[in-house]
Order: C-alpha cells, then sequence, then structure tokens
C-alpha cells in the first residue's frame, strides 16, 4: 500500500489549475482562463495538514487535521476539516461515525475558554485568571497535604502516604501528559490515584 | 491485545464475546471483514442482545449476561473430553504437567483457605510441588492425579452442555455448535482470536472471564501465533498508556509495583520481587526488576537518589490497603474523609455506579478541581437540572474550580492503541480561549507547591523539592522531553567490561533498549517498556513507513509498540519445541539453527536454544498457567458465580451470593436487589452505541443528532406484558435509583430460559446526561450496583437487576 503519488501531492496538483491539461495543450488559452476565474479554489489547497490520531477508542485511527494558519510558523490555526488518513496501517482512510464528526467536537458549544470558579452554595460559576485559579490550587493541597499526610504509621513505619486529596487522571491525554501527571501526583505522595482505565 | 488490529486479517475464527466491535470500534473491526472476505474465516459472536457485530456473524449464539464463565468452562471441559486439544502446545507451553500442592482442593464453590469474614483466601496452598532441587515438580506423561490438567478436568466436568444451558439460558444445541466451530482451532494448523472489551470486564469476576478465555486460547494453541491471540479492544485513545505508565494508586510505571507498609525497607520490598526461575533455563525477564526499579526512581529523583538512602525508596507513598481505586476514592468521600479532587479529563459522575451515592461524596468535599476540554455533569454537580439533577445549590458547600484545557487536535504527544502500537501526533489548532495544555497545568501545580514548601516548609517537602524538573521551560515541559525521560538515559559513563578503553554507555545518551538498564544509579529511565522508543536514532514513535513484507500484517516500521517494537507477544511460541513454525503459511518466527529470526522482534532471547527455553519469558515457570497460582484473588481457576444482583440462585453453589471474595462497602450491600427478587425481576446491562462515545460526544452537534435521547430496550414478549409500547415511557428502577426513558421495543433482545425460569433482559445505553448539544436525559449509573472485580474493581455495569413499569413522559 506504498503510494508512489500521495493524495496530498495529488489535491496540490490538481489544484494548481489546468494549464497542464489537453485544453491547455491544444491552445484554448482564452477558455481556460475563463473557466479558471469560475472555479472556487480548492479548500484545502490553501491549509496546513498536520497528521494525528483519532481522540476516541482504542483502533486509534490515523487522521489527517487541515488548518488555516500554521502552528509551525508561530501562526494562530484554527481547523477547519478532518479526515481519515489513507496511509494509516490499521484504518486506511475509513473513519466510524464518531471519527467521521471530529471537527465538531474541537469546536463544539461546550469547549471551556476561561478558568471559572464555582463558591461554596453559589448557583452559578464566575470567571477568574489563571493565577487565583491556581494559586487557591496549591495552597489549599499545601494545607491538606501538610495536615493529613501519614509520615509514619502506627508501628513506626515510614509510609508518607497522603489519602486527603485524590487525583483522577484521563485517558485520552498522551503518555508525555501521563507521565507528567505522574511525576506530580506521585512526587506528593498521592495514593488516591486512578484512571479511566478502571472502567 | 496480545496481538494488533492489523493481524486480525490472519485468523480463521473470531470470537466476540464480552464486546460488540462492530459497533464500538467500526475501523478496527473492518480487520474481521478482511479475514472473513479473503481466509474464509468465520464470526461467531455470543452476547445477550443480538448486535452490529451479531448481525454478521457467522453463528449467533445468546447468553445470559454475568455468565460467560459457565459457557467457556464449559467449552473448555467440550475440548478435553473430545480430544480437542493442541497437545504439543499444552504440554510444552502451559504449566498442565505441574504438581500442585496436595492441601489444594475445590468444593462447592469455594477453594481451600477461605475466610467468611475477611471475604478473603488464604491462598498458601495454591501453589506448586517444590522439588529438592528447589524447581516445581512436573509430570510429563500427565498420569498425577495433582498435575494441572487433571485438576483442571476435574475442575470443568461440572460444566456438562446441560448444565452451561441451564446456567446462561444458551439452548444446548446452540453451545454445542459454538463449541464445534471453536473446538476445529485445537488444530496447529487453524487459530482462533478472542475479542472482546468492557462486556467482559465490568463484572465482579471480570478478569476471571478474561482468564477463562485465555486458559481455553492456551489450550488449542492459539497464543503466540498469527491471528490468535487475546485481543482486548481498549476503550479510550491512550487507556492503555495511562494504565503502562502506571496512574494508578499501586503501580509504578512499567508494571510494577508501589510498595506496601509490610516493606519497609528496600530489602524486603526486594525479597518478594527476585523471580528466581521455576524451572531450569528460564528467563523468567523480571529478574531484572530492579534495575527497572532503581531506574524508575532515578528519573524521578535524580541525584537525591542514591545507593545510601535505596534510591529515596522512602519518598514512595507506603500503602495500607491494596489499592485506593476510584470506588474506594467515593466511598472515603462520602464519609467525610476526603476534602479536594482533582478530576483530569473524566467524568465521574457519569462514569461510575450509583450516581446518587457519588453526588453525596462530592458535596462533600472542600474542593472539586476540573481540567477538561469540555463541560462535564461532575463539575455542574452543583447544579439543579430538574428531575435530571435534582439538587440544592446553596445545601452544597463544595467549591468548583474547571480549567479549561487542550483537547487531541491542539497537542503534541504519543497516544498507545490496543495493539501496543505508540502513535505520535502533532498538534493542528490553537486552543480556544485561554485554554492551557495539562502539562503547563500540572507543571503549575507543581511549581506553586514547591515554591510554598522552599518558603513555608512543611510535611515531608523532599519528594516533591527533588523531583526532577530540568526541562528548558520549566513551565511548560515539551512532549519530547517527557518522551525521553521514559525511554530512559545514561546518568554516569560506564566501561565496558572486556575493553575499559571503550565505554558500554555514555552519559547523556538516550538508551537504546532497556536490556542496558542498570540497578547502580547509572542510568534513569522513567517506563522501563517504553525504552527504544526515543532514542538516539530520533522518535520512534514518529515512524511512518507503511511497508509491510509478505503481507503478515506486522508494520514493524511503523510507529513504535512496546515491548522493544514487537507486535505480537509471546511470537515463540508461534513455533514448535524445536523452533518450527506449526503452520508454514502463517509463520511468524522460527530457529535457524543458530539463532531466532523471522517477521517479528523475537519475544525470546535470539540465541536462547528452542528445547530449553520457554515461550512465557516474564513466567518464572517459562510456560503458560492453565492455573494461575495465588495470582488471583478470586482462584486459581475460574468458578462461575452470579452477579450481586441476579434473577436466579448460583445453580452450582447456592449459598454464594456474587464473587465470594468481591470488596463490598457496607452501605452498599444493604442497597444490592436480594436473588431472585420479586420487585426488581429483570435483568439489566448498559452498553454503548455506535454513534456517541461514552459522555463527550452528546457535546458534539452531529452525534447529538443522530442518537438525541436517551433509551432502553426490551423484547417484544416484555413489552407486551408489561403494556410498554415502541417510542412509549417507562420508568426503570432498582434498588438505587429510576430513570424514566423512551422505550424501544426491538427482536433484538429476547427473554431466556434459565435453570427453568424465564428471563427477561432490559438494556441500557449510557451516553445522555444533563450538559450538552443532546436532550436532557437520566445516565444508567442512576441504576448500577457499587461493587466492583474482585482483583481490579471495575465496577458490575454489565449485569444487575431492574423493574420496568409504564409511564408517561416527563413535563417538559
Amino acid at each position: 500500500m506504498n503510494m508512489e503519488l500521495s493524495r496530498r501531492q495529488f489535491l496540490r496538483t490538481a489544484g494548481a489549475g489546468i494549464a497542464g491539461t489537453s485544453l491547455g495543450a491544444l491552445g484554448f488559452g482564452g477558455v481556460e482562463e475563463a473557466v479558471a476565474s469560475a472555479i472556487r479554489p480548492f479548500k484545502l489547497v490553501n491549509t496546513t495538514e498536520v497528521r494525528n490520531t483519532c481522540t476516541y477508542c482504542s483502533v486509534a485511527c490515523g487522521i489527517l487535521i487541515f488548518s488555516k494558519g500554521d502552528l509551525k510558523k508561530g501562526e494562530k490555526a484554527t481547523i477547519t476539516h478532518i479526515e481519515g488518513d489513507v496511509d494509516h496501517p490499521t484504518n486506511r482512510g475509513t473513519l466510524c461515525p464518531k471519527g467521521a464528526a471530529l471537527l465538531d467536537i474541537v469546536h463544539s458549544k461546550q469547549r471551556l475558554n476561561y478558568p471559572m470558579m464555582r463558591k461554596a452554595g453559589s448557583d452559578t460559576f464566575e470567571r477568574v485568571s489563571w493565577d487565583a485559579a491556581l494559586d487557591k490550587i496549591a495552597r489549599v493541597l499545601k494545607d491538606d497535604r501538610d495536615k493529613n499526610l501519614v509520615t509514619k504509621n502506627n508501628d513506626g513505619v515510614t509510609v508518607n502516604r497522603w489519602t486527603t486529596t485524590g487525583f483522577l487522571a484521563a485517558s485520552a491525554t498522551t503518555n508525555e501528559t501521563a507521565w507528567c501527571t505522574y511525576k506530580v501526583v506521585r512526587s506528593a505522595g498521592m495514593v488516591v490515584f486512578d484512571n479511566q482505565a478502571r472502567v | 491485545m496480545t496481538n494488533s488490529w492489523t493481524d486480525i486479517k490472519n485468523t480463521d475464527l473470531v470470537v466476540i464475546m464480552g464486546g460488540n466491535a462492530a459497533e464500538a470500534h467500526p475501523c478496527g473491526f473492518k480487520w474481521v471483514t478482511e479475514a472473513k472476505a479473503t481466509r474464509g474465516a468465520k464470526l461467531v459472536v455470543v452476547d445477550p442482545r443480538f448486535t452490529r457485530s451479531a448481525a454478521v456473524a457467522d453463528y449467533y449464539a445468546p447468553i445470559r449476561q454475568g455468565s460467560d464463565i459457565a459457557f467457556l468452562l464449559g467449552v473448555i471441559n467440550y475440548c478435553m473430553l473430545n480430544d480437542k486439544v493442541q497437545w504439543e502446545y499444552v504440554k510444552a507451553f502451559t504449566n498442565a504437567a505441574y504438581l500442585v500442592k496436595d492441601g489444594f482442593t475445590y468444593q462447592e464453590g469455594l477453594f481451600t483457605g477461605y475466610d467468611e469474614q475477611k471475604r478473603d483466601y488464604n491462598r498458601s496452598t495454591w501453589d506448586y510441588q517444590i522439588g529438592a532441587d528447589g524447581y516445581a515438580m512436573v509430570d510429563d506423561t500427565l498420569q498425577n492425579p495433582r498435575c494441572v490438567w487433571n485438576l483442571l478436568k476435574e475442575h470443568v466436568a461440572l460444566y456438562t452442555p446441560d448444565m452451561v444451558s441451564r446456567i446462561t439460558g444458551t439452548p444446548k444445541d446452540k453451545f454445542l455448535k459454538v463449541c464445534e466451530m471453536i473446538a476445529e482451532t485445537s488444530s496447529p494448523t487453524k487459530t482462533m482470536t478472542s475479542m472482546y472489551a468492557l462486556g467482559w470486564t465490568q463484572h465482579s469476576k471480570g478478569s476471571q472471564n478474561i482468564r477463562c478465555m485465555a486458559m481455553l486460547q492456551l489450550i488449542l494453541g492459539n497464543i503466540g501465533v498469527r491471528g490468535g491471540g487475546m485481543n482486548a479492544l481498549r476503550g479510550h485513545s491512550n487507556i492503555q498508556g495511562l494504565t503502562d505508565i502506571g496512574l494508578m494508586s499501586n503501580l509504578i510505571p512499567g508494571y510494577m509495583s508501589l510498595p506496601t507498609e509490610r516493606e519497609p525497607d528496600f530489602a524486603t520490598y526486594m525479597s518478594t520481587r527476585g523471580f528466581k526461575p521455576l524451572r531450569p533455563n528460564q528467563m523468567s525477564y523480571w529478574q531484572n526488576y530492579k534495575k527497572f526499579f532503581v531506574s524508575f526512581q532515578k528519573a524521578m529523583w535524580g541525584a537525591a537518589a542514591t545507593p545510601e538512602n535505596n534510591f529515596a525508596y522512602d519518598y514512595l507513598p507506603k500503602l495500607d490497603v491494596p489499592a485506593y481505586d476510584i470506588l474506594r476514592a467515593f466511598e472515603l468521600m462520602n464519609q467525610g474523609k476526603m476534602n479536594a479532587y482533582v478530576c483530569q479529563g473524566f467524568n465521574p459522575l457519569q462514569a461510575f455506579p450509583n450516581k446518587a451515592k457519588l453526588a453525596s461524596a462530592l458535596s462533600k468535599l472542600k474542593l472539586l478541581v476540573i481540567m477538561d476540554p469540555l463541560e462535564t455533569e461532575t463539575a455542574r454537580f452543583w447544579e439543579n437540572h430538574g428531575i435530571y439533577n435534582d439538587v440544592d445549590p446553596t445545601k452544597i458547600q463544595t467549591e468548583v474550580i474547571q480549567l479549561p484545557t487542550t483537547c487531541f487536535a491542539e497537542d503534541e504527544g504519543g497516544l498507545v492503541n490496543s495493539g501496543r502500537w505508540m502513535q505520535w501526533h502533532w498538534p493542528a489548532g490553537s486552543p480556544p480561549g485561554e485554554a492551557k495544555t495539562d502539562v503547563w497545568i500540572m507543571s503549575q501545580i507543581h511549581l506553586r507547591l514547591k515554591d510554598l514548601y522552599r518558603k513555608e516548609g512543611g510535611a515531608n517537602p523532599d519528594p516533591i523539592l527533588n523531583l526532577t524538573w530540568n526541562y528548558k521551560d520549566t513551565h511548560e515541559p515539551t512532549a519530547a522531553e517527557l518522551a525521553k525521560e521514559m525511554n530512559g538515559y545514561v546518568l554516569t559513563d560506564v566501561a565496558d567490561p572486556n575493553d575499559p578503553t571503550k565505554k558500554l554507555l555514555e552519559a547523556g545518551k538516550q538508551v537504546a533498549t532497556f536490556g542496558v538498564l542498570r540497578d547502580d544509579g547509572s542510568t534513569a529511565c522513567g517506563n522501563w517498556i517504553y525504552s527504544g522508543s526515543y532514542t538516539e536514532a530520533g522518535n520512534m514513535m514518529a515512524r511512518r513507513d507503511n511497508s509491510d513484507p509478505d503481507d503478515t500484517g506486522a508494520f514493524l516500521k511503523w510507529s513504535f509498540a512496546w515491548p522493544a517494537n514487537r507486535r505480537i507477544i509471546y511470537n515463540r511460541a508461534s513455533a514448535d519445541i524445536n523452533g518450527k513454525p506449526w503452520d508454514e503459511t502463517r509463520k511468524l518466527l522460527w530457529w535457524d539453527g543458530a539463532k531466532w529470526t523471522g517477521y517479528d522482534v523475537p519475544d525470546i532471547a535470539p540465541t536462547a536454544k528452542p528445547q530449553d527455553v520457554g515461550p512465557f519469558i516474564m513466567n518464572p515457570e517459562g510456560v503458560s498457567r492453565l492455573f494461575a497460582r495465588g495470582m488471583m484473588r478470586d482462584g486459581p481457576f475460574p468458578v462461575h458465580y452470579e452477579p450481586f444482583e441476579s434473577p436466579v440462585a448460583n445453580v452450582i453453589a447456592p449459598k454464594i451470593r456474587g464473587n465470594p471474595v468481591a470488596r463490598v462497602f457496607k452501605d452498599d450491600f444493604t442497597q444490592f436487589a436480594e436473588v431472585a427478587s420479586k420487585e426488581f425481576p429483570y435483568a439489566a446491562t448498559s452498553y454503548r452505541l455506535t454513534e456517541h462515545f461514552h459522555y463527550w460526544t452528546k457535546n458534539n452537534q452531529v452525534n447529538a443528532v443522530l442518537q438525541p435521547e436517551f433509551f432502553v430496550e426490551i423484547s417484544e414478549q416484555l413489552a407486551k406484558e408489561k403494556g410498554i409500547s415502541n417510542a412509549g415511557w417507562a420508568k426503570v428502577s432498582s434498588k438505587r435509583g429510576s430513570v424514566l426513558a423512551k422505550v424501544y421495543v426491538t427482536k433484538r433482545i429476547r427473554p431466556l430460559t434459565v435453570d427453568g425460569k424465564t428471563v427477561h433482559i432490559v438494556g441500557i445505553p449510557i451516553h445522555w446526561g444533563f450538559v450538552g448539544a443532546a436532550r436532557k436525559g437520566f445516565t444508567a449509573n442512576v441504576l448500577t450496583p457499587f461493587v466492583g472485580d474482585a482483583n481490579i474493581e471495575t465496577p458490575e455495569f454489565k449485569a444487575f437487576c431492574v423493574n420496568i413499569e409504564p409511564t408517561t413522559g416527563p413535563v417538559a
């Protein structure tokens, strides 16, 4: 299944105009111009293509994400299209009803935009700054840990166990996020620690 | 998975039991279709419902949920009685010939050593007889009545076709037809793959469901071969990775375990982790445990982990209970014993059983922190949503902080698929609003804690202060930096013992393989099984060469598969005792007279002589286990136990309720319906739909349109009996709560006859809630029982009891 010409290359070629087609060769230059001006350029030609993996199940279908703007150049990038990666050995370009709708989860109205806080007894979330949210979290964790870390058990064995704060890790984050999370949680002595694999 | 998605094309028989791949893993299921189309493979589906997988099966057999072990032990019994055994494989590669201690017995549902008060066993007799030479005793003739094979034969004799049918509700002729199809794969040139998912794990005996099929696969010689294996279709995109990296109460990355308080010092900890071979010549690869452990400690704490302080052994917390899993966490929370809880991309109010208990528990926290790209019910557990979340916010004192994170399309890193392929991906879009990566957020929390401990001091600050954090930007380590730490690197030069002028390992370099890790502190490695994934040659996970010589389905140059880029684990077992492939047309690995060679990375030392060294290198025996010794809490052989809520008593052991060693918290026992309850007479099960992914896609307009609202499924017979019409409304109740649902009356669910009694099944999809783009709806977990598997505490979502009554719809 190695392809001589990748589909991406094919799209580039196809989008480049029709100068190379038989119409051009036969000398219908004027016609070509008229046709070209009437055709909207193929949308994906002006996008950046990035390889990614579907975020849902563990089949882990390869996907191609197309964006306006290029993150690598430091630009702001808006995702405009997602499709299956035809070069991927497992899914060979296909996607299921969830994978086919990935674009709408990226741009879901339920995406979170800002840190929010709900105070005790309140019936609403209020926007807070990152600093305020993180300072508060660090303060609560530190105070709870200082108060409740069990350094030695009743038999005098060093146990350094923290059971009053817990951490529930995800299932769709990267290995690298997982490792970073592991380091932070475990170094604090937290043992109420689990992830979605439990279900 | 022992194998991979693409390897499924090599099979002769696919058995889908405990899963529904066509619905939940559609693009992976295409490899089943491929096997059917190109090899003439057959598909068998055993399920309480006529599922989408069943719809394209060659043979379908119904089964009552929660009775899979009775079915599978019945198949094993059939194979043993009818000589459908891959004898050469069983004799050479399993512990069939091993002799078991005399004290070990089984009687009426229980093994030796049961303590009813503790709901636990003393497992000391569940082991081999050890000879004077220190090795396990074996009888290669299989004549000794104490050998595993004979004990197993005796154990499964009870599960006759009649008994299986009586327990499972599977008609006897259908059971026998499935037996025949499976038994054919005992031929060395036929193979079967087992594809399973949460339909097997979400039971109070989930681990034994899987183990039982693994035993059958060993008897048939289907492990380690192309087109064979035990293939767990994992649910989320990186649930495998999160498990590998050990984000669980009791784990250290790479399937090592956290110390318990019975292991006060490093020497005691290591004393039970020597993994001395139980038979001559065996690799017993866990003998390298200390190298992996010390390298992990060095990755965590670098220079602060020294030989003098036992490599910072005391920095690790030590457990007083087997694990603080999520069920225990919510139990403690509900008892008021927890103050803060962080949910990272996880929605436990939907994902765990007994929603009322979960909500009560969250209400007792001081602080709940949510990190998520999306709105979740958990983040808004305090918000009133009428009948769907009937709470009074003024009475809930929990403070909640909700932090916006990036999603998959906006971050970089590796994900591990079911087949252990570690696939790298790149960011494509800018995050919305002020959303940040999880790595940035975790770094901020760590740096702030460190700062507070520096300024104020406090309880045992050293493990936090000395945590290795030498990233270029301490506020946001790059994915490459973190991946390199997990792969492992050299801390100090190691001279070549044969030529001191040469360096075996050079400080600062990435290690090429876990084979070079050391226990003297000269190497660091975050997760030994990931060694080889990011080496001096670069990021192996980012490889995208999809060539596949001879179309074996291995794709060795695509990404990186742990361990060591091996695609089929136990692959040495694809060849016989002399190293000759069982099936020339499907060969995988073979002995060329001097070394192992083939299409995959050998799962054996390359020059290990085939007659000497067994294929199951992680086991001290060198062979696989039909008898699990003391490794499983609920028995060395599986036993049929009913779910905790069951429409019938356990036929083989009427006195036993549920799994006799499953942990049940006191208050939860009172919330189980009694056995054969008249109040809750129907056998319920929960499941997914292809249009939805758990509780995420209800936030997606497209998927919300495709499956807009909560419903339950019942048979035509039950609908008639209860006077419920298709698309009408019903109230579904369990001992823990009730939901209103639209009813889909279907031919896909039919009543079964179990022990002479008609059992109706109620099917409950799980995808709705009170936030999102779909209609507000109830969740299945209002109904489900708060009890987990005896070994790993996965909740019993797949088998419980309910009542159903017709009603009018909710007031809009």
